[in-house]
């Protein structure tokens, strides 16, 4: 296909817009170094939890996140749009701000986070289960929305044809939908890893810092930046690496086209 | 073993008010126009859609009935369905479409197979069984459709306009082998087509549907001998016009008057054939009882005959020959009058 | 073909390099002598409501000039303009991130300590956990939170916790003194340590408890005008405001100490 030149033109610069920053951190990098601060045992400790904690925000945002998408997509009542909406408002909402609401209503004084702590004697900030419900909040959106949106283009008559066959709806969900929607569900997946994993503002505000408990990856560049910026660029590589790997390498098999269960794919 | 259902339903524009029975081993066609609501019918019985008002019974159990708050959901009942796309999963093998209601119901794996594997045989696609449904050609398509409906052994089989998405050459192939299947079913067997001649080849018994009614039960022949529908009397190509009768007049609510021989008083349907209908240019005293001015509106030659529509207080088609047509110079706009013979007039009661 | 290839790239051209530009607004060098146009201060978030004020009086006094701020860490504060920031004046909360400038060659002239501050224990309105000493800040029931020791007032709290000889397990050490008072104001934790300042601004949402002289820790507030500021003369002239006794005035009426 012959690429006409303006579609040519504005789409270097869009590559160059994203290139760059990450060229000039790769400038930057005091390569010299890089290994020492790799291998720093706050780095070492501070990458594991943010790898484990956002593998479990993004296992969250599946488990709760499909049956959402389900009924937002198939479900007929009052009030959809705005329940949809609100279920997507941490995409929008600054991160700090989603991390102070957490605080008010899981936080020790918090509208639920008071029974919480009272009754079962669990108390969210300042522990790794805070960090991950304050990821999985910012997270969960990106899932809900892209498989919303695939659930919708389905057929819903090959449900009908599968129920007619005396399937139950699980059944139906497991075999015909599922596999459908597959793609979309796992770009939203890692759509909600990304960002769980580069999650900064809720975490801190919510869940705190404290190295080895909350201090994930981000905080750790963020606050690394005050005293020595060359280790918070060591740091910041590092997680543009991973990302970069997990999402390079996820590419082709699992982002293929989405077809409908009808379809000649 | 039987089938009853009475559906009250109210969808958009439709309203549908069906009374059907179907008896064990007997197949019944439902003929009509677009949008008559068969294919709703057809959902309603599938469990697709709940009626609003009715019952639906097959052998003895309550399927759905509003009024007792019952409504069986459709995986627990037991239909099958051959739906006009079929809506095979493409993505599937052919085996596993066919095997997928038994899996559905906790059939074990290896049994499921082996019964699919049947079935596929029994339809002619044996060699198919590992081919993705989606290469499959429109005819083996249904095959398989069908296949996959009856591997579950239901008792209510329902196809929905089995043969329309099929190529002329095919649709003959594949009706001769869907009434084999049809004879060895056992269940109840309700099939939508919009096509006289699968009713005929296909069905024991035919309901007429038009605007949502069923205005006519009977077997074909009964049906089609007495019209009771503008959409029958098309089909069969005669004109049906239908009024009360009172003293050897009947009339129509738009007033026409239709003189007949003897039949008794009522609302009643009268039969007049196009080519029992003389075309005259000026009234002359005929014997003719029946006159009625028109105008032309259409001519369509079939051949050496040449059907003619004419407007006016009782729409009607002539047949005439061509040589008549050129002869009186007949053509689209020209005023006329049709003639026909009382006698010529079969009335029966609506 | 080609006619429109070159018009779009050189429309794309334009675009990004008119794009950027915007970002380095400079205002027309006032005329020699005048006190007039717009600068920049990049202050420490402990300065932002005494600084605000000192804006707003700074515009009053000189008409024609317009002072807009940039609050945050100052280490932060300090790599940005490193790295090119067009900022007129910066004011540290601690020496250190000040060095860290001098030493970038970045600073115009010496820098001037303009303020001091020293640090209280925050606690809740009340003092419900009943805490009177650094020492109890040690208490194994207590929810306690920190600066990070990165940022000048986690440096200075440490200092105070070293010289008491109290050894403290933060619940979470915060990226700024406002993190720290906003935990403790909202009941999530039970105290922290942070400016003297920061508890005054916290007004009735919390109480400070008084840490003596003989453990706390005095930090200086330098300010200097940048070497690259764009608007030098009226630079001069806000850091001379601060230094002054209008200045003077308003930061000893937010809780800070002379210099």
């Amino acid at each position: 296909m012959r690429l006409p030149l303006p579609v040519l033109v504005l789409a270097s610069i869009a590559v160059l817009f994203f290139a760059l920053p990450l060229a000039g951190l790769v400038w930057r990098a005091p390569w010299s170094h890089a290994w020492e601060y790799l291998t720093d045992d706050a780095t070492v400790t501070a990458l594991r939890l943010s790898l484990i904690c956002s593998l479990w925000a993004t296992v969250l945002s599946v488990v709760f996140g499909v049956p959402l998408a389900w009924v937002l997509a198939r479900v007929e009542f009052r009030g959809r749009s705005v329940v949809r909406a609100l279920c997507t408002l941490s995409m929008v909402l600054p991160p700090v701000v989603g991390g102070v609401a957490l605080f008010f209503a899981l936080g020790r004084r918090g509208i639920v986070g008071q029974y919480l702590d009272q009754w079962f004697g669990i108390r969210l900030p300042f522990s790794t289960a805070g960090v991950v419900v304050a990821q999985t909040f910012v997270a969960m959106p990106f899932l809900v929305i892209t498989v919303e949106a695939a659930l919708r283009q389905l057929d819903l008559r090959f449900d009908d044809a599968s129920r007619t066959l005396g399937a139950s709806r699980w059944y139906t969900f497991r075999r015909v939908t599922l596999p459908a929607i597959r793609p979309a569900l796992a770009a939203g997946a890692v759509l909600a890893w990304a960002r769980a994993l580069g999650e900064f503002g809720a975490t801190i505000t919510f869940a705190g810092n404290f190295p080895g408990t909350t201090q994930t990856l981000p905080l750790q560049v963020y606050l690394s930046l005050e005293t020595n910026p060359e280790q918070a660029i060591v740091l910041a590589l590092l997680l543009i690496a991973i990302s970069f790997a997990v999402l390079v390498g996820l590419r082709d098999r699992w982002f293929g086209r989405g077809v409908s269960p009808g379809e000649v794919a | 073993m039987s089938l009853s259902a009475v559906i009250g339903l109210q969808l958009g524009t439709l309203t549908l008010d069906v009374d059907l029975e179907v008896r064990a081993g007997e197949v019944l066609a439902l003929l009509g126009p677009n949008g008559a609501g068969k294919s709703t019918t057809l959902r309603c019985l599938a469990g697709l859609a709940p009626v609003d008002t009715g019952r639906i019974v097959v052998d003895d159990v309550v399927l759905d009935d509003p009024s007792a708050d019952v409504f069986v959901e459709p995986e627990h009942r037991s239909v099958g369905v051959v739906f006009q796309s079929y809506l095979l999963f493409e993505r599937m093998t052919v085996l596993e479409n066919v095997a997928y209601g038994l899996r559905a119901r906790r059939v074990p794996k290896a049994e499921a197979r082996r019964r699919a594997g049947d079935w596929l045989e029994r339809v002619g696609l044996g060699g198919y069984a590992d081919q993705r449904a989606g290469a499959l050609s429109g005819g083996q398509a249904q095959r398989a459709a069908l296949a996959r409906a009856l591997a579950t052994d239901p008792r209510v089989l329902l196809l929905d306009e089995p043969l329309a998405a099929l190529d002329a050459g095919t649709r003959g192939t594949v009706r001769r082998d869907l009434r084999g299947h049809l004879e060895t079913f056992d269940g109840m067997c309700v099939m939508v087509t919009h096509d006289p001649v699968d009713a005929y080849a296909l069905a024991d018994r035919v309901a007429i549907l038009d605007g949502g009614r069923v205005v006519q039960v009977g077997t074909l022949a009964e049906v089609t001998a007495h019209p009771r529908s503008r959409y029958v009397a098309d089909l069969v190509g005669v004109n049906l016009v239908s009024g009360t009768v009172a003293d050897g007049v009947l009339t129509t609510p738009s007033g026409a008057r239709v003189v007949i021989a003897d039949a008794p008083p009522g609302p009643s349907f009268a039969v007049i054939r196009p080519h029992s209908i003389a075309l005259v240019r000026e009234v002359v005293a005929t014997s003719a009882r029946n006159t009625w001015p028109g105008t032309i509106a259409g001519v369509d030659r079939l051949g050496d005959r040449v059907r003619v529509t004419v407007d006016g207080a009782l729409p009607l088609v002539a047949e005439i020959t061509v040589a008549a047509l050129d002869a009186l110079g007949l053509r689209p706009g020209d005023e006329v009058h049709a003639s026909v013979k009382a006698t010529d007039i079969e009335v029966y009661a609506a | 073909m080609l006619l429109r290839c070159i018009v779009v790239g050189g429309a794309a051209l334009v675009l990004t390099m008119s794009v950027s530009s915007c970002g380095s607004d400079s205002p027309p060098p006032s005329a020699a002598g005048g006190v007039t146009g717009t600068i920049v201060v990049f202050a420490a978030s402990s300065l932002t409501d005494s600084f605000t004020e000192i804006g707003a009086a700074f515009e009053a006094t000189h008409p024609g000039t317009s002072v807009s701020f940039n609050f945050a860490g100052s280490g932060d504060l300090a790599t940005q303009i490193i790295q090119g920031a067009p900022a007129d004046v910066f004011a540290s909360a601690a020496e250190s991130s000040m060095t860290t400038l001098v030493d970038a060659g970045q600073n115009a002239g010496a820098p001037v300590v303009i303020a001091r501050n020293t640090f209280e224990i925050i606690v809740e309105p009340g003092n419900p956990t009943a805490i009177v000493s650094v020492a109890d800040l040690a208490r194994p029931d207590l929810v306690v939170v920190l600066c990070a020791e990165s940022v000048p007032c986690g440096a200075g709290a440490a200092a105070v916790l070293a010289k008491a000889g109290v050894a403290v397990t933060p619940k979470s050490y915060e990226e700024k003194a406002k993190g720290v008072v906003t935990k403790v104001t909202a009941g999530e934790a039970d105290a922290g340590i942070v400016f003297v300042t920061d508890v005054r601004a916290a007004g009735t949402s919390a109480t400070g408890v008084e840490i003596p002289t003989d453990v706390n820790v005095i930090s200086r507030y330098p300010i200097v005008v940048t070497n690259e500021a764009p608007n030098p003369v009226a630079a001069r002239a806000f850091t001379d405001f601060v230094a002054g006794l209008q200045g003077q005035a308003v930061l000893a009426s937010y809780g800070f100490l002379a210099p």
